[in-house]
């Protein structure tokens, strides 16, 4: 039986985007204190120029930022 | 009444705070001042109508009866006899009318090439389509320049579908199937608030309204709003009603995702440059991030799978993308237009002192 709410996290590594996480994992600052996750599946920055990092608020896609080779 | 049901209850009129614009919605109108009498024969008038107009997607007679009727299966639009929602004259009409509504959108819907039927490609092919520069752009301006009453007037344009935001696309749920169904759920959950009411965006929105002092009750702003504004929430609403445009319906949510945080943040912007604080920010700093999440999930998940799985719908897909940028493209130059030529961008002005006088949302129902 599957609890989904301690799912064992799953990290899509979107294409010329976010990595999209699902499922219980602790997201800390570096003094391990809670950041606060507003929804069930977030999407953190890779791109490095989010306003809001570590969550992705959609700049890769203005900065043309690529993830391919 | 507890504070939290003030919050997230939505208030309604007893009658329409909102006029005709024509004989067929006038004939609307006063079917539903009463309850149903009869199976009135409206297709002569509908005709009538479709003849007249020179462009249906603009054409305040025709948008507004399209928009009274999908109210009828929505609620807070006209408050009338139940019996109305599936009385057969007005589904009939409703028929008729889509039928002219959906050729006239596929005659000026420019689509692009289709990509393969995979989910990876799919994806590619809506954030290139989202992508492209339409040239002069309402949230630049909005984060720029716009004054508080031209913020106030961008309310009263959102207001139509926002006040009602998701619903449109919840009509698809039990439409679709297996992956593109649960990313389509995915999405729904958090735009409804992942459980908790204050935290669904439609009422969210509903706070920011009042913190601009404008009534937050759904149709409170009807007339002011041009047919294209009418025609951007008509348009989901027959996509997600017809379950043979289920690829439609899928397509316009991944554009509208993926042209929604990067103007969010302008958004906030303007809002915040005119003295307003996160109280009132909050609508658009939600965005931000939710509809990054959201895009991913709609581009891949949801508009993907649905490509992989029913390979058939992708033309729809990709023309449900294109007519949300086309027709909110619209929607949003004609508000540009009006300021940037020194003019209200609504059809009726704000009656001043109005929003000041309104009662507090739920206070009526």
């Amino acid at each position: 039986m599957s609890d989904l709410n301690r799912a064992a996290p799953r990290i899509v590594a979107c294409p010329n985007g976010p990595l999209l996480v699902r499922g219980e994992l602790d997201l800390v600052t570096p003094e391990g204190d809670p950041i606060e996750r507003k929804r069930r599946t977030i999407a953190l920055c890779r791109c490095g120029v989010s306003s809001i990092k570590p969550f992705c608020d959609g700049t890769h896609k203005a900065i043309g930022f690529t993830t391919t080779e | 009444m507890a504070l939290s049901e003030t919050l997230t209850k939505q208030g309604t009129f007893p009658t329409p705070p909102f006029s005709a614009r024509g004989p067929l919605s006038v004939r609307l109108l006063d079917l539903l001042s009463a309850a149903p009498d009869g199976d009135p024969h409206l297709i002569p008038l509908a005709d009538e109508a479709l003849q007249a107009a020179t462009d249906i997607v603009h054409d305040d007679d025709i948008q507004l009866a399209l928009f009274l009727l999908y109210g009828l299966h929505y609620g807070s639009v006209v408050e009338t006899d139940d019996a109305w929602e599936w009385h057969p004259s007005l589904i009939a009409l409703r028929l008729h009318l889509e039928a002219a509504f959906e050729a006239e959108l596929r005659r000026v819907v420019p689509v692009p090439a289709l990509p393969e039927p995979s989910s990876a490609a799919v994806a590619a092919a809506l954030f290139a389509l989202t992508g492209e520069d339409s040239g002069p752009s309402l949230s630049r301006y909005i984060a720029a320049k716009a004054n508080r009453e031209q913020l106030a007037e961008f309310l009263v344009h959102r207001s139509i579908y926002t006040l009602k935001e998701a619903d449109p696309h919840s009509w698809a749920i039990p439409r679709l199937t297996g992956r593109a169904k649960a990313a389509m759920v995915e999405i729904q959950s958090d735009e409804y608030g992942g459980g908790r009411p204050e935290r669904m965006h439609a009422t969210i929105f509903a706070g920011m309204m009042r913190g601009l002092g404008l009534d937050d009750r759904y149709g409170s702003y009807v007339d002011q709003v041009p047919a294209v504004t009418l025609a951007s929430l008509n348009m989901m609403s027959m996509f997600g009603l017809n379950r043979r445009l289920r690829g439609a319906i899928a397509g316009h949510l991944a554009a509208f995702e993926m042209t929604s945080s990067i103007p969010c943040g302008l958004y906030s912007r303007g809002f915040r440059r005119n003295g307003f604080g996160q109280d009132v920010t909050w609508y658009f700093d939600e965005h931000v991030e939710a509809d990054a999440v959201h895009e991913q999930i709609a581009g891949r998940d949801l508009a993907g799978s649905l490509a992989e799985d029913e390979p058939s719908l992708l033309p729809d897909i990709l023309f449900g993308a294109a007519a949300c940028l086309t027709v909110d493209g619209w929607a949003g130059a004609h508000i540009l237009d009006a300021w940037t030529a020194g003019n209200s961008a609504l059809r009726v002005p704000l009656v001043t002192g109005a929003a000041a006088s309104a009662p507090a949302s739920g206070s009526e129902s």
